[in-house]
């Protein structure tokens, strides 16, 4: 209620008696005749001014609409009505003018304005709700104004709405397809959007409007794989098909060394009778492994991101991985998808039909993948006779010499089922597996040849045309079998079947020389009463004995044709007359006659026996051309992998957003704008309690659309938070849970070292909870096996750090961090901070090399302006990384860098942790110099937090309150702040303080104060802390320094901090 | 996507049509119901229908064609998954989904379709978010609603679409906070004649009742989760969580929800609860056959089998049966030839047992099919596969939910071959 006070005004008014004459259920159909009084009837309705009476006439209206009567002539009376307070009917309205909005063009005009006036109303939902009917108002005229509304929810601040923007792109392209340029900046816009609200429905839109520009996914791929998992589940589908197309535009095959290898088995298992051909298979399958191909990190990255959603519940999603899976993984790798297919399986009975049809596509290109599930397809009299037969194709398709003999076991039960045309689809997938598997011929022709006794007259006809096609593989062996069949044509009435024996007995007469006149006799005699296919093949019959064997049956053969030359069909007429010139010599026959035995007689290629799934995965799977073996409208090819794959690094500009490495790239975006100003930075405080999704809603509250650079710095660090989850957070919670859950399991892998303490951390879920989402981001580096590596050689961590919260995991795991550090040699003293880490060089950027650093907060000996820089290293490759070491660094003028010695060598897997001095002048400008290997360079940057530029120093309160009065003025900075209720404690403060700046506490008589102090590391000047606790959580932060750029950051720093 | 959709009844009757573009005109409904003729079965019509200028595709339920009419290239199971989640939704608002419920609620109908679908892409699918924005009938509220004229539709916006958590409403109260979970198993089985098992699998569900205040965070953990084969969550479940730890842990939607499906594969060993004996004869000279059924517990850990209930189709050739049942009710229908047997509890000191003779056609051979038998069961307080939950725990909240967990077993797709 209190939400929208506008929308329950009235309402209470309207509340009495809704008039009885106008009958209460809207839908009854008897009163919509198209009487036209009634409607004047409920154009009164409409005009009145009682809601409860223009609600009853919109009911009645939308029930007309929803039979499909025409309601078009109401419109003037329901325009009107847009903009009524009551929210029902309102809604019917919009109903109503959707529906008949592209018939009423110019009526429809009239409600633009309240829309317009909705695009800016303060509440997301409404402005959302305008731009949704705005844009689903088919009229051309107003395509300008949807242009402008729709760029301007595309920045809107709220997710939502921008969500809706991305939904009208493609009604404006249906309605007007020149504004397609302009449609494509959008989308290109929206497409670098950061959350998940906004993924799955821009990504329709592109995939609408303009999936031929595969350039435009470059910079979001890798966003969009790692949203991925929390985007809802319809716009995962989506999302994935357009990833599968992308995939094959940019990456090499993965199976390429292997697809010439597979050609032959494929040839020889359907051409000859060779057995040992499918034995090659899993030979081929260990090929793979040996030949050294390297896959595209992306191209894993995508493999990787979408293999949990096979897990989904929703199908689609589930045959948008298995299809992307098998378009894309490595041969080895596509097994996974099978048990998920499998379990479709159980699912509505259209779910089945579909993955039914693809499992088949599937099944004959790697039928591996699904023989341990044989049995899921084993067919129930119950299901529908379409199922049943797409089982039957799955089944044959998995049959080899290993199943087989269970396979037709099976089938001997569905032969006998009492649905005949599961039957007729039986004996012919037996003839499939006969003409595939060498092995069984024999028992499946024995098998069929017994169905020819079968009561069952369908059955025998089917039995005889299939026994047909794997006789004439090979006739000779068989004359047995003809001689059967001869004996058949005296009770088999089914004309397809007699027509097959008659040919089988004409083709191969030579094999039954005796039986075969004696059958054309018989059939003379009954030649009149035959169907007309039976009639061709008796002529054909007897054109053969006679050209055989003249001698027995010339006047036979004379019999028929002269029977045949009267008959009523003039086709039989025809190939009567044709047959009598081309085999009976006669002195005006032509030319042809010599070759009459040759155009009989010919060898004829023995039926090929072939799935009709075959080769119809070069559709994409799972899409609906693929369904119907046919292009739909609208289908995108599925394209071939390119031979030499495109440059990588396209997609590269977006690592430094997904990672926390600190290279040049940051530095740009930091001077060339204040960060993410494109879509998030407008975001003002105001809405950002509801603006945020996901991710999104971190970055929306924090950045205040400020400006200028350095302040920017922060606002960066804060979006790294909100962006680290992704890449982590497999899990399908929301962001926070999702953070905790993370960091969960990281510390379930550090307990095992940590021993006790995190025990305790345990007990307190709740301290837990805030303290570790809090801090997970820093302890979830994107290289968890960094992490163990520290953690392994630690000891339990002494109880004695100073000003640690004891109970606390982080303390587990600071600890880790810091007897880290204290394994390099120069350690002088444990200050409490929690380390940070930083990344240097990403993995992929790296190739494989991994950098990170953080600052330990040790003085560096060599030079004590100098801020000290942990570096470690870490190698992710499969071969030694040489001469790691700094070379040309491109410093502002004043800094300077001690470099660390060369690391000669870094095994694959090994780690290795150096210590850097950097001078950074007292100011956060970045350090940049070149990271160089024995054969890459990469060019890196660290830039330092403010609180990292200082060091502590101890001192007594009134040197502190002495040092503090000189340092008035121009160079005292305060600032009034809210502590939340987390951070009302003593110790959470003190740890907030210090985690953010290198500080030193300075005793302090007043419970309410904390006060702190350090020295600028280069200049030395003193930076004096004071945070006064006021009541009711408010606060007082000053900062006192000379230094007053360092200050004002680190009031941010601090004041953010404490905001968390 | 989705250009529009039309339910269409078992008459061959368009009650409802709606449209999400332009107005598709309903003729398009004749090639689906040219299809449907030549199907002559209903669950026999293709779910996709290829037509000159639109592509049909139709999922069928409770004796419903949920017909969407779409005019580009799609995923099918895109739009099959959602006519389902759709039949779902209207389950969830109305209890049933028939023909006559949707007519009366066309109104109620219409709005949620309106909600679902944005020019033919799903908007909002989620239950919990749905009954924010457009509130499902009860009867107290049509009462209600009659006499002060006030409406289904949510007067307050909701903001569960905008949540991290889109599947949960906000501001949830109860006064007893509860949460039951139902594991139930299923037997999909195959026996054939000589009663050894051709194939069995187990398919399981949690189905989940979750009433409970604010924002729980649930974890659930199992006694033994390697069982578990082959699972499907509902988007609320931590992926990454079960993928380390093998625990459920979830902020759950409000109300009824399907919490995971499972599936424990055909590789373990499936206690198969009951067995057939059965002799189906049938004579070649005498136009009588002979019919026996006994049924049996076998697997059963020493529960009672209930709600036995056995039916089969009988070949054409068969007229009649008579039969005596040594307990529960049969019929016989000559039309369709189905025999159906409604057992009750198994007794296993006496077995229930239905013998009796067939007539057949005279005149005709016998049969040279066998009906197949299938069984319908349950057992109560018993998941076969073995599943145990260990524990539920609820963070995030102060209150003290009270929790209960039920276990069943049931026949999916039990077949016995004869």
């Amino acid at each position: 209620m209190s939400a929208s006070p506008a929308y329950s005004e009235e309402k209470g008014g309207s509340s009495s008696l809704g008039e009885p004459e106008y009958g209460h259920d809207p839908a009854s159909g008897g009163i919509f005749s198209s009487d036209y009084k009634r409607h004047d009837d409920l154009k009164e309705m409409l005009d009145s001014n009682k809601d409860s009476l223009k609600l009853e006439a919109m009911k009645r209206i939308v029930a007309m609409i929803a039979r499909g009567k025409n309601a078009s002539d109401l419109f003037p009376a329901v325009v009107k009505n847009v903009a009524c307070k009551n929210i029902e009917v309102k809604k019917l309205v919009y109903v109503y003018l959707v529906r008949y909005a592209e018939e009423q063009q110019d009526l429809a005009l009239l409600s633009i304005s309240t829309f317009q006036r909705g695009l800016k109303d303060p509440n997301q939902l409404i402005r959302a709700s305008a731009l949704r009917v705005l844009s689903s108002i088919r009229v051309p005229i107003i395509v300008p104004i949807m242009m402008l509304a729709i760029k301007e929810a595309a920045s809107d601040m709220s997710p939502y709405v921008r969500k809706t923007a991305a939904h009208a792109i493609p009604k404006l392209y249906s309605l007007d397809s020149d504004q397609k340029d302009q449609l494509i900046e959008v989308i290109e816009k929206l497409l670098a959007d950061k959350t998940t609200l906004v993924a799955g429905s821009v990504v329709m839109a592109f995939e609408e409007v303009c999936p031929e520009r595969i350039d435009l996914i470059h910079k979001n791929y890798r966003k969009l794989c790692n949203l991925l998992i929390d985007v809802e589940e319809w716009g995962q589908v989506v999302i994935i098909n357009m990833l599968t197309r992308y995939a094959r535009t940019q990456f090499l095959s993965p199976n390429q060394n292997e697809s010439l290898l597979e050609e032959n088995p494929e040839k020889a298992f359907y051409g000859s009778d060779e057995e040992d051909s499918k034995d090659d298979k899993p030979d081929a399958a260990s090929l793979v492994k040996r030949k050294p191909y390297v896959m595209d990190p992306d191209h894993r990255l995508l493999l990787r991101n979408t293999k949990p959603l096979l897990q989904s519940r929703n199908a689609a999603v589930v045959m948008a991985v298995a299809q992307l899976y098998f378009h894309l993984a490595p041969k080895a790798e596509v097994g996974v998808i099978a048990k998920a297919l499998v379990r479709l399986l159980r699912s509505h009975s259209e779910v089945q039909w579909v993955v039914l049809q693809n499992v088949a596509t599937m099944s004959i290109k790697r039928r591996g993948m699904f023989e341990p599930y044989l049995k899921s397809f084993y067919i129930r009299s119950t299901d529908p006779t379409q199922i049943k037969i797409l089982k039957l194709e799955v089944l044959t398709n998995l049959a080899n010499e290993t199943n087989i003999s269970t396979i037709l076991r099976e089938f001997q039960t569905y032969i006998r089922s009492m649905d005949k045309d599961f039957v007729a689809a039986t004996i012919q997938a037996i003839g499939r597996c006969a003409t595939n598997i060498g092995k069984v011929r024999d028992t499946c022709l024995n098998g069929l040849v017994q169905l020819l006794s079968n009561r069952d007259e369908l059955v025998v006809a089917e039995s005889v045309v299939v026994i047909k096609k794997l006789l004439q593989m090979q006739p000779s062996q068989h004359s047995e079998i003809i001689k059967h069949m001869a004996k058949l044509t005296d009770n088999i009435q089914v004309p397809m079947a007699r027509a097959s024996i008659l040919w089988l007995i004409g083709e191969y007469c030579e094999h039954v020389p005796k039986i075969a006149p004696d059958v054309l006799r018989k059939m003379s005699k009954s030649f009149t009463g035959e169907e007309d296919i039976v009639k061709l093949q008796v002529i054909n019959l007897a054109a053969k004995l006679y050209l055989t064997n003249s001698k027995q049956s010339k006047l036979l053969t004379q019999y028929v044709l002269n029977l045949a030359k009267y008959d009523q069909n003039y086709d039989i007429r025809d190939r009567a007359r044709f047959i009598r010139q081309l085999i009976v010599p006669t002195e005006k026959s032509g030319a042809l006659n010599k070759y009459a035995k040759k155009l009989f007689l010919a060898q004829k290629p023995a039926p090929i026996l072939e799935s009709s799934f075959k080769d119809r995965d070069h559709f994409q799977l799972g899409s609906l051309s693929h369904l119907l073996n046919a292009k739909a409208v609208g289908y995108q090819e599925l394209p071939d992998w390119p031979d030499e794959a495109p440059d990588p690094s396209v997609r590269n500009v977006e690592v430094p957003e997904w990672t926390k490495c600190t290279s040049r790239e940051k530095r740009k975006e930091k001077v060339e704008k204040p960060f993410y100003s494109d879509s998030e930075g407008e975001s003002g405080p105001t809405e950002s309690a509801d603006s945020g999704a996901g991710p999104g809603r971190l970055c929306a509250g924090q950045q205040g659309g400020t400006a200028q650079p350095w302040q920017s710095f922060h606002g960066w660090r804060q979006v790294k938070k909100g962006k680290k989850k992704p890449p982590q957070d497999e899990g399908k919670g929301g962001s926070e849970s999702s953070w905790e859950e993370g960091s969960v399991s990281e510390s379930s892998s550090s307990e095992s070292d940590s021993g006790s303490e995190a025990e305790e951390s345990q007990s307190e879920p709740e301290s837990k909870r805030r303290t570790t989402s809090w801090l997970s981001p820093v302890l979830n580096p994107l290289f968890p096996t960094c992490l163990c590596l520290t953690v392994t050689p630690v000891p339990p961590q002494p109880a004695s750090s100073p000003a640690v919260v004891s109970t606390s995991l982080v303390t587990d795991l600071e600890g880790l961090t810091l007897t880290n550090a204290s394994l390099a040699p120069t350690m002088l003293s444990p200050v409490f901070s929690t380390m940070k880490t930083y990344e240097l060089l990403h993995r992929m950027a790296g190739e494989g090399l991994s950098v990170e650093y953080y600052f330990n907060r040790q003085p560096f000996p060599p030079d004590p302006h100098m801020v000290a820089v942990q570096i470690q290293f870490s190698n992710n490759t499969e071969s030694e990384v040489k001469n790691l070491r700094v070379s040309e660094p491109k410093l502002v003028s004043g800094m300077r860098i001690q470099e660390f010695q060369e690391i000669e060598s870094l095994a694959p897997g090994d780690t290795a942790s150096v210590i850097m001095g950097i001078d950074f002048c007292d100011s956060t400008q970045a350090a940049n110099f070149q990271l160089c290997t024995h054969s890459r360079q990469f060019y890196v940057s660290i830039q330092p937090p403010v609180g990292e530029l200082m060091a502590p120093v101890f001192m007594s309160e009134n040197e502190f309150k002495k040092e503090q009065s000189k340092l008035t003025g121009m160079s005292e900075i305060t600032e009034k702040l809210t502590l939340l209720d987390k951070c009302q404690s003593d110790h959470t403060i003190v740890q907030r303080v210090t985690a953010a700046a290198n500080v030193s506490r300075v005793p302090c008589g007043a419970d309410n104060e904390y006060r702190f102090a350090a020295k600028t590391v280069t200049s030395g000047s003193l930076i004096l802390i004071t945070l006064e606790q006021k009541e009711a959580a408010r606060a007082h932060l000053t900062v006192n320094s000379e230094k007053m750029v360092i200050g004002t950051m680190l009031v941010q720093d601090i004041s953010q901090a404490l905001a968390q | 996507m989705i250009h529009s959709l039309f339910l269409i009844n078992s008459s061959g009757d368009i009650f409802l049509e709606k449209h999400w573009k332009s107005v598709v005109s309903r003729s398009v409904c004749d090639y689906f119901f040219e299809a449907q003729e030549r199907a002559t079965e209903a669950e026999n019509v293709p779910p996709v229908i290829p037509t000159p200028h639109h592509y049909l595709l139709n999922v069928y339920r409770h004796k419903i064609f949920f017909v969407a009419v779409i005019q580009t290239e799609v995923p099918p199971l895109f739009v099959i998954e959602f006519l389902h989640r759709v039949v779902d939704t209207f389950q969830d608002y109305f209890g049933v989904c028939s023909e006559v419920v949707i007519k009366d609620n066309v109104v109620v109908v219409y709005e949620v379709l309106e909600e679902m679908l944005d020019n033919g892409f799903p908007l909002a699918t989620e239950s919990n978010i749905l009954k924010e924005l457009i509130k499902p009938p009860t009867i107290l509220r049509t009462v209600v609603n009659t006499i002060t004229g006030s409406t289904n539709v949510g007067d307050q916006l909701p903001t569960g679409q905008l949540s991290v958590v889109p599947w949960r409403r906000t501001g949830v109260k109860y006064t007893n906070n509860e949460a039951y979970f139902d594991v139930i198993e299923e037997i999909d089985a195959i026996i054939d004649k000589s009663g050894s098992t051709i194939t069995a699998e187990i398919q399981g569900v949690i189905d989940a009742c979750v009433k409970l205040t604010g924002m729980p965070d649930l974890t659930l953990s199992f006694m033994n989760p390697r069982l578990l084969d082959d699972v499907s969550f509902h988007p609320c479940v931590r992926f990454k969580r079960w993928e380390s730890e093998r625990i459920l842990s979830f902020i759950p939607p409000d109300g009824n929800f399907r919490l995971l499906s499972y599936h424990v594969s055909a590789q373990n060993l499936v206690a198969i609860p009951v067995y057939v004996k059965q002799n189906i004869s049938f004579r070649d000279s005498s136009s009588l056959g002979r019919f026996e059924i006994t049924v049996g517990p076998k697997q059963t850990m020493g529960k009672t089998v209930e709600g036995v209930m056995v039916t089969s189709q009988m070949p054409k050739g068969v007229l009649n049966m008579s039969l005596t049942p040594s307990q529960g009710m049969h019929t016989f229908d000559p039309v369709t030839k189905l025999l159906s047997w409604d057992v009750g509890k198994i007794n296993p000191q006496k077995l229930p047992n239905l013998k009796g003779t067939m007539s057949l056609q005279a005149g005709t051979s016998k049969p040279d099919e066998n009906p197949t038998i299938n069984l319908q069961f349950k057992i109560q307080q018993l998941a076969i596969s073995g599943l145990k939950v260990n524990r539920l725990d609820m963070y995030g909240e102060k209150y003290k939910p009270f929790k209960g967990i039920k276990y069943m077993t049931k026949a999916g797709k039990f077949q016995v071959r004869t």
